[in-house]
């Protein structure tokens, strides 16, 4: 299960209906082996599209060398889809490398830039394999 | 030649949990030739059809081996090497 704050909540899907049409994506940081997401990281995706996403290679050595030294880890990662379901695509599945991660799908497409509905669903990817797992937002993270 | 390696947590099932190892080589095709002595089944990780993997970023003193010759790119004694996964999809 994912356990995460509304705040958190709140700036990812406000980032993914910001670069609606094209797909956003970010991390939220944590202490590591906490599975507390706790520092929410937007990132620019480098590929700049409706249909793919990349952390920009720059970007992401730097965001690895400041989880690095903050001795976190990328407790989520989220990315949006514009067009279709919060379900991992198979190019997701491909390419998750992180299976320790909460993988976070949210689907534009109702929405567009306005308010409106997200789906915001979360899922393990380990070994080519995604299992959905609930969400549960809460005022803040238990201490 | 001692070159510090550092080994993203996918990739640390090959390394005994190490996150971060020592290599040599005077190249990157070199460097992963010695990895792949110590720790049989990363090249492949890192490697298809001879090109470095179109989803694997390797940075040599946080420039990515990309700008400076890819596989091709030369090393030295003291330089740092990460290893980073691309973070991507659909």
């Amino acid at each position: 299960m994912l356990t995460i704050d509304q705040e958190t909540y709140d700036a990812i899907v406000a980032h993914a209906k910001r670069d609606h049409p094209d797909e956003a994506c970010g991390v939220v940081a944590g202490p590591a082996g906490s599975d507390r997401p706790e520092r929410f990281v937007a990132m620019v995706n480098a590929a700049g599209s409706p249909t793919f996403y990349e952390f920009d290679s720059t970007e992401l050595l730097a965001l690895y060398k400041e989880m690095d030294e903050r001795d976190e880890e990328p407790v989520v990662i989220y990315h949006s889809h514009t067009a279709t379901e919060a379900y991992p695509s198979r190019t997701d599945t491909d390419l998750a490398m992180e299976p320790g991660a909460h993988y976070v799908l949210v689907s534009t497409r109702e929405s567009g830039n306005n308010e409106g509905p997200v789906e915001f669903r979360s899922y393990r990817i380990s070994d080519g394999v995604v299992t959905e797992e609930d969400v549960t937002v809460v005022d803040r993270l238990p201490d | 030649m001692a070159i510090e390696v550092r080994i993203p947590t996918i990739l640390r099932s090959y390394t005994g949990g190490e996150k971060s190892v020592e290599a040599s080589g005077a190249t990157l095709t070199a460097l992963i030739d010695d990895l792949e002595a110590n720790h049989p089944g990363i090249r492949e990780r890192l490697i298809d059809q001879g090109e470095l993997r179109r989803f694997v970023n390797v940075y040599v003193n946080d420039e990515d081996v990309r700008f400076i010759g890819g596989l091709d790119a030369s090393l030295s004694d003291g330089d740092q090497l990460v290893i980073l996964p691309a973070v991507a999809g659909g």
